[in-house]
């Protein structure tokens, strides 16, 4: 199949996605380092309310492709658009550094593998989560204790943890937190990398299970990168299999794990299926 | 009855009083003179001159007597005066291939162009204190006082004045032609990245511009120059203890007097100033390449005023590892983080911050003091209340 | 031995170039008010941490007819300020001063003086860390750019746990203020008590890093607030006593400790201030009988 070929069947396991236009949008995306090409001429759109995951083994290029989508990396070729609340789509390149971090505090989220990445670690968990509050303007400290408090309860984490830093918080514990820390400012687009990624099996469903319905609460659309099929079947309404930097299938995600088309894509499925 | 202390003045105009005795110690010890400081400390002289950015060896000496032989503050002394001074104008580049040589050696090749040549150094003595020293005794003559070396024909008779090459200490070569650099040697056969070319453009002066960051190579350069040497040291040694370790060569060291020329607009032509003794060190290192550029050695440089291998190679050290960027490694250990290294390089600027933690703070204790009142008493009634409340 | 150059200095140490160079950064920080404008700092000849960069600025401003107060914790006559007062005695010449209403400059290290201050006066601050974020993001190339972006989440992340830990902001001196709305300006170690002083004042407030090679400056009548939140508004701190010597209240003062015995007393830390309420016949619980030496009744 044809990575550029995506019609709007492809799309849509909400209904509210065929009719609204792409939320974000890369067109020819490209990241050579050196002479390697980490991520090859990539196509992709993503819709309001969608989960799209991109699976891969590791060194195919979903964590680079992820971190050109999040403009954490300049691409050497191609554009990443992205639709601002009630605007028309706009070239990410060109917007002006103090635009771009506003986006990546409020309308944005990422949540990363490693928590410590993402958490400020020697900051409360109360801290982390108001500091986007703080950074949009909140200057009540007791809302936004309310509200921090109110996303603590939300991912599980218990009200008396709300003045605790995340150093003594178990793994589990902290990509939560790194979740609320996400969420609090209702994101309309957040990225995860392999957010499960390092965790023990019982912790990573309670953590999937959390995921799914705060996402569905929200309406936020969601890129997650996992090489964990299983992650991708339960979260994602749409899947991209990586190889080589290259999309190599894409589709809905029960059609691609049930029927995969690519040789390659077969392997995957099996040898999840053999595990 | 309390009264506010009062008498500082009085107390500043004692404290010099005894600084002024306590420099000149016992008086029926002769008073030492400046020329003997220039002399017979000619090291702690260079040092000050180089972390100074002065060249100027009397007042050098000026400064480490009126300092007490403390090298820091002899180079706080030089920086003070250093920093009223006008500037005529920038020196055209120093060209190293033609300064007259005290000292070259090179650890890359057993020989070469222009030989190896020890000069003074304390290298191979062995370290043991020499009970001859306690006596004053009459200055003996040097080995091979006959054989002074024309290194730079063209330099050496130039400086022959005030600087007058010393000696070669028992080594074979006297060359007399321009002795060329290793790097230059190494370039011809492309085995080492060339050197920057010149620009043409006026060099950075910390002096005259903030230090800025990102800072380019030349900025960087020149903060190490006047770097501490100690601090450089200590960098350019974890370096080599696996802190991004850069393979070092020292591919040459050259000691002895270079001249320095200022073109002058008006004559339309360069006038020669005078020579500056100077150190150089050329680090090789060794270098992968990548996809665009095929393997060769990279180079790290070093340059201080007088005679200092320890800091134009500690500066040659820290010089190549805060390439990593631009040579496409990764940023892992603190000598390579120029931000760092720049920012606390400077030890008139260390010592000072330092220091000042001499300085009365009582206004910002007393508010601390306030402070942790405060928490105590509000601790105390916290756990008084949870006494009251706890039933027996 | 060799001749020695003679050296001699120019009127208030600096050259003139310099001293043209610290006058520009000095006019773009009065034109954006709270920004820190990098200048190149000059080496001194006091070291650094100890007044360079307020000496700078005091050198470049300094005129024949000015009239110079040096203070250090609030005190005229604590040792730095001696030495720094008396280097602009012997360097320009100038006539010098303890009294705050006097002076036409005033460079000051840790406090800003309790009379207050007139349009006609220049109140010059020693700094020793110019950038408030910087115990909260050690590296200069991002706080320049958090300051560009106003990007200030990270200083109220700072507020917030003193109070979630503390049940207060426990910051006590060097308090971040907010400066004509754009910057967040680091006060110098001045205690927050002085804060509100800085707000609206008459005079041009000029600020001196001379190892930080910084210079920034809040014009005369700028609005100058203290970070805080709603429901935890900022506060000075309060003495519950007043001054022995001279009974001023609402003025910050210094703990004495009289012996090893607990005894304590409490006195103007500014010792101007102190002298002229005692000149003018006010007296605390432990104020010497008649008035205080080198002090004439007005």
């Amino acid at each position: 199949m044809n990575p550029n070929d995506m019609s709007a069947d492809d799309v849509g396991a909400n209904d509210m996605s065929a009719d609204e236009p792409p939320l974000l949008s890369a067109r020819g995306l490209t990241k050579y380092y050196g002479a390697r090409a980490g991520c090859l001429d990539v196509d992709l759109d993503v819709y309001p309310g969608e989960v799209l995951a991109i699976v891969g083994e590791s060194g195919s290029g979903k964590s680079t492709l992820l971190a050109l989508l999040a403009t954490e990396l300049a691409p050497s070729a191609g554009t990443v658009g992205y639709r601002m609340a009630g605007d028309a789509l706009t070239d990410l390149a060109t917007l002006p550094e103090a635009d771009r971090r506003r986006l990546l505090r409020t309308e944005w989220g990422f949540v990363r593998q490693n928590a410590e990445q993402g958490l400020r670690m020697a900051v409360s968990a109360g801290g982390n989560v108001g500091e986007r509050l703080m950074a949009i303007g909140w200057r009540n400290y007791g809302a936004i204790r309310a509200e921090a408090g109110d996303w603590l309860g939300r991912v599980e984490i218990a009200d008396d943890r709300i003045d605790d830093d995340p150093r003594g918080f178990s793994g589990g514990m902290r990509q939560r937190l790194q979740i609320a820390r996400n969420l609090v400012t209702r994101p309309r687009l957040v990225f995860m990398d392999e957010p499960t990624g390092g965790l023990d099996v019982s912790v990573q469903a309670r953590l999937l299970d959390l995921i799914r319905s705060l996402v569905a609460d929200l309406g936020a659309a969601v890129i997650i990168v996992t090489h964990d099929l299983a992650v991708a079947r339960l979260l994602s309404h749409r899947i991209m299999v990586m190889r080589h930097g290259r999309v190599i299938e894409t589709g809905l995600t029960d059609q691609v794990l049930d029927d995969p088309r690519e040789p390659y894509t077969q392997l995957l499925v099996a040898s999840v299926l053999a595990a | 009855m309390y009264v506010a202390v009062k008498g500082g003045e009085t107390a500043i105009r004692n404290a010099h009083a005894l600084l002024a005795e306590a420099r000149r110690g016992d008086p029926a010890v002769p008073e030492i003179g400046i020329d003997q400081i220039r002399e017979q400390l000619a090291l702690a002289v260079d040092r000050v001159m180089a972390e100074g950015s002065l060249f100027d060896r009397d007042l050098a000496a000026l400064a480490l007597k009126q300092a007490r032989g403390d090298t820091i503050e002899a180079i706080f002394l030089l920086r003070a005066l250093r920093t009223t001074l006008p500037r005529f104008g920038a020196a055209l580049p120093v060209d190293t291939a033609t300064m007259t040589l005290r000292r070259r050696i090179s650890a890359t090749f057993k020989d070469l162009p222009g030989g190896q040549l020890l000069g003074p150094t304390f290298d191979y003595t062995h370290r043991l204190l020499d009970p001859a020293l306690a006596t004053q005794t009459p200055a003996a003559p040097a080995p091979a006082a006959k054989a002074t070396p024309k290194v730079s024909a063209k330099a050496a008779s130039k400086a022959a004045g005030k600087a007058a090459p010393k000696p070669p200490m028992g080594e074979t070569s006297t060359p007399a032609a321009p002795v060329p650099r290793v790097t230059d040697l190494l370039g011809d056969e492309k085995l080492i990245e060339p050197a920057p070319a010149d620009t043409g453009a006026e060099p950075p002066d910390l002096t005259r511009t903030p230090l800025a960051f990102p800072a380019d190579r030349a900025t960087r350069l020149q903060n190490l120059a006047r770097g501490d040497e100690g601090f450089l040291l200590a960098l350019g040694y974890s370096t080599q203890r696996g802190y991004a370790r850069t393979h070092p060569f020292v591919g040459e060291i050259r000691i002895g007097e270079v001249e320095v020329e200022l073109f002058v607009e008006e004559l339309g032509f360069a006038v020669p100033l005078g020579a500056v003794s100077v150190t150089e060190c050329q680090m090789v290192n060794q270098f992968h390449g990548t996809a665009e550029a095929p393997p060769q050695f990279t180079r790290g440089y070093g340059l201080v005023f007088g005679q200092s291998e320890r800091k134009a190679m500690s500066m040659a050290l820290v010089d190549r590892a805060m390439r990593w960027e631009e040579l496409g490694e990764t940023l892992s250990a603190p000598a390579q983080d120029a931000e760092f290294v720049l920012s606390h390089s400077d030890n008139v600027q260390s010592t000072g911050f330092v220091e000042h933690l001499k300085l009365p703070h009582y206004v910002d204790f007393q508010a601390e003091l306030g402070l942790v009142r405060l928490m105590r008493g509000a601790h105390a009634a916290a756990s008084d209340a949870l006494q009251d409340g706890d039933p027996e | 031995m060799s001749a020695m150059p003679t050296i001699t200095y120019n009127f208030g140490y600096l050259d003139e170039q310099t001293k043209r160079m610290i006058r520009r950064a000095i006019l773009k920080a009065i034109a954006i008010p709270g920004y820190q404008v990098p200048f190149a700092s000059r080496e001194m000849p006091m070291p650094y941490g100890w007044g360079t960069g307020g000496v700078q600025v005091t050198a470049a401003i300094l005129g024949p007819d000015d009239i110079l107060k040096v203070i250090d914790q609030g005190s005229d006559d604590t040792t730095n300020a001696v030495a720094i007062r008396s280097f602009f005695a012997a360097t320009a010449g100038v006539r010098t001063t303890t009294r705050t209403k006097e002076a036409t400059i005033i460079q000051t290290r840790h406090r800003v003086p309790e009379t207050k201050l007139g349009p006609e006066q220049i109140l010059v601050y020693q700094v020793p860390i110019p950038e408030p974020l910087r115990f909260l993001e050690p590296r200069e190339t991002e706080t320049r750019t958090l300051h560009a972006l106003a990007d200030y989440g990270l200083m109220h992340v700072k507020l917030y746990e003193d109070i979630a830990r503390h049940g207060h902001i426990a910051t006590t001196y060097a308090y971040p203020v907010m400066v004509a709305g754009r910057y967040v300006t680091d006060p110098s170690p001045i205690p927050k008590f002085d804060n509100p002083k800085l707000d609206d004042c008459p005079a041009l407030q000029l600020f001196g890093a001379g190892r930080e090679q910084r210079i920034y400056a809040i014009p005369p009548h700028t609005r100058v607030v203290s970070l805080d939140f709603e429901d935890h508004p900022f506060r000075v701190q309060r003495f519950d006593r007043p001054c022995a010597l001279c009974g001023a209240e609402d003025v910050y003062l210094d703990e004495v400790i009289l012996d090893d015995r607990g005894g304590r007393m409490f006195v103007c830390s500014d010792t101007d201030h102190c002298d002229q309420r005692r000149a003018a016949g006010h007296a605390g619980t432990m104020a010497p009988q008649g008035a205080p030496k080198g002090t004439s009744k007005p």
